[in-house]
């Protein structure tokens, strides 16, 4: 029960490291605060540390040493049910359930939580517009709906219940590029708006400096260091070099998909 | 004699007959899924305990039925009445598909789903009864559907050990050496396990998840 954490911390890594049972070392030794309304992204390749580090925040999985503190209290002293219904969680595979309509995958949280039947309705109807989508769909299945729309209900989902922090996994990362610029800039738009304490998943960095404030580079489960986007461009340190560099031959004609 | 003419003779024991049949399926099927399904949902969250089960599950199916009946006349309560043996022999052949679809319905349900649903804060009964069940459903009702299939073949041999139902006709028939007495018997079985097939088929896709 540490409780010296400071109040505009809303989630801090100590010393966590994540070990699995029969040994692989996931992530070294942590150190992290994300600080109350900032998004905070986290940056790497595949196998860098980024996912195991969300899903330490809401308890998905547990620190093999150190603490995570989520609102100056440790993860493992928060009832876990209650720890995830304040946190929003949004995957890069969705999840939305397939035999709820998707009012009811968005008054998900809200249900469980025993709000009566006519708020989590309006709650809905005020979520799908908030995330670009017209109220009519709110009575179909996911199965009805485009990849661009069942990202956005998975976004409305995560909203629901009004969270203080938001938890994304390569929200977007299914996508196709128009679908996702265009849900990368809303998205955008709606966090200016709604100051939520948000952590991001990415391994593209074009995404990590449109949405965060500030961006976590992770590589073979260590935290390289943290930039601001304008620091990001400028780093000499050869690993994030190597991304900016990476990251402008992308943009040159004829230089490849 | 037709069979024709034979059914409007008999009509009331033909009825009879079939009743016991379906009372003798319905009370099994009704044990299996209330052991199979609970037994099934166990195996998803003890892993380990998965090739145990479904082996002795699959090494009972192997005992010839008539040598199960046999068995089983020893057996204390159970033996003193020809039906308790019938319907147990029943539930232990139906056991082996209810829990295996229950298992492999459960653990196919979509892995981001399961997953969303914990991080949002479900609780493992929530997610048990408004995610996994639900998903599972129509796989779980196939398994149903097959042990029933087999269930309605196999009562036809309870009445070797005097348990009633319509293998009575068959074996009458057998003794007799007539044929339209084994009809009388064969043919209402075939169209049980017929309607039991297309009516549980017909559940199954109602229940299918798009």
């Amino acid at each position: 029960m540490a409780a010296d954490t400071h109040p505009d911390v809303a989630v801090e890594f100590r010393n966590v490291s994540y070990r699995l049972d029969h040994g692989a070392t996931l992530l070294h030794n942590l150190n992290l605060a994300v600080r109350r309304g900032e998004r905070l992204v986290l940056l790497g390749r595949s196998g860098s540390g980024k996912t195991t580090t969300l899903k330490l925040v809401n308890r998905l999985l547990e620190p093999s040493s150190g603490q995570v503190l989520v609102e100056g209290r440790a993860s493992t002293d928060w009832d876990p049910i209650q720890l995830r219904r304040r946190i929003g969680y949004a995957i890069q595979d969705v999840g939305l359930f397939p035999h709820f309509t998707v009012e009811r995958n968005i008054g998900l949280v809200p249900a469980l939580e025993g709000w009566p039947r006519q708020r989590i309705q309006d709650r809905a109807r005020e979520l799908l517009q908030l995330v670009g989508l017209e109220p009519h769909i709110a009575s179909r299945h996911p199965r009805e709906l485009s990849g661009g729309q069942r990202q956005r209900v998975g976004v409305a989902r995560a909203l629901a219940a009004d969270p203080p922090i938001l938890l994304m996994d390569e929200p977007f990362g299914a996508l196709d590029a128009l679908t996702r610029a265009e849900l990368q800039r809303e998205f955008l738009s709606l966090q200016q708006r709604l100051r939520k304490t948000t952590v991001f998943v990415t391994h593209d960095l074009r995404e990590a400096l449109l949405l965060g404030s500030r961006i976590a580079l992770l590589e073979a489960g260590r935290l390289f260091a943290t930039y601001t986007p304008e620091e990001f461009l400028r780093a000499t340190e050869p690993l994030a070099a190597a991304y900016v560099s990476a990251f402008q031959t992308d943009k040159k004609p004829g230089g490849g998909s | 004699m037709s069979l024709w003419q034979f059914f409007s003779q008999n009509r009331a024991e033909v009825w009879q007959l079939t009743l016991e049949h379906l009372w003798m399926v319905g009370i099994a099927m009704a044990i299996a899924v209330i052991i199979g399904v609970p037994v099934g949902i166990w195996l998803t969250r003890r892993q380990v305990m998965e090739k145990p089960v479904l082996g002795i599950a699959n090494v009972i199916q192997t005992i010839p039925s008539l040598a199960l009946f046999g068995f089983l006349l020893p057996a204390p309560w159970i033996g003193a009445r020809a039906e308790r043996i019938a319907v147990l022999a029943l539930v232990l052949y139906a056991l082996l598909p209810v829990i295996r679809n229950t298992y492999v319905g459960i653990r196919g349900v979509d892995r981001a789903v399961v997953e969303a649903g914990r991080g949002m804060g479900m609780t493992g009964r929530q997610l048990l009864f408004q995610v996994e069940l639900p998903l599972a459903l129509s796989v779980i009702i196939a398994g149903v559907r097959v042990a029933t299939v087999i269930s309605v073949g196999l009562a036809t041999i309870a009445a070797a050990i005097g348990a009633g139902g319509l293998g009575e006709f068959i074996f009458r028939g057998l003794a007799m050496v007539n044929n339209v007495v084994i009809l009388a018997g064969a043919v209402p079985a075939a169209v049980l396990a017929l309607l039991a097939d297309f009516g549980l088929g017909l559940l199954e896709k109602r229940l299918r998840p798009a």
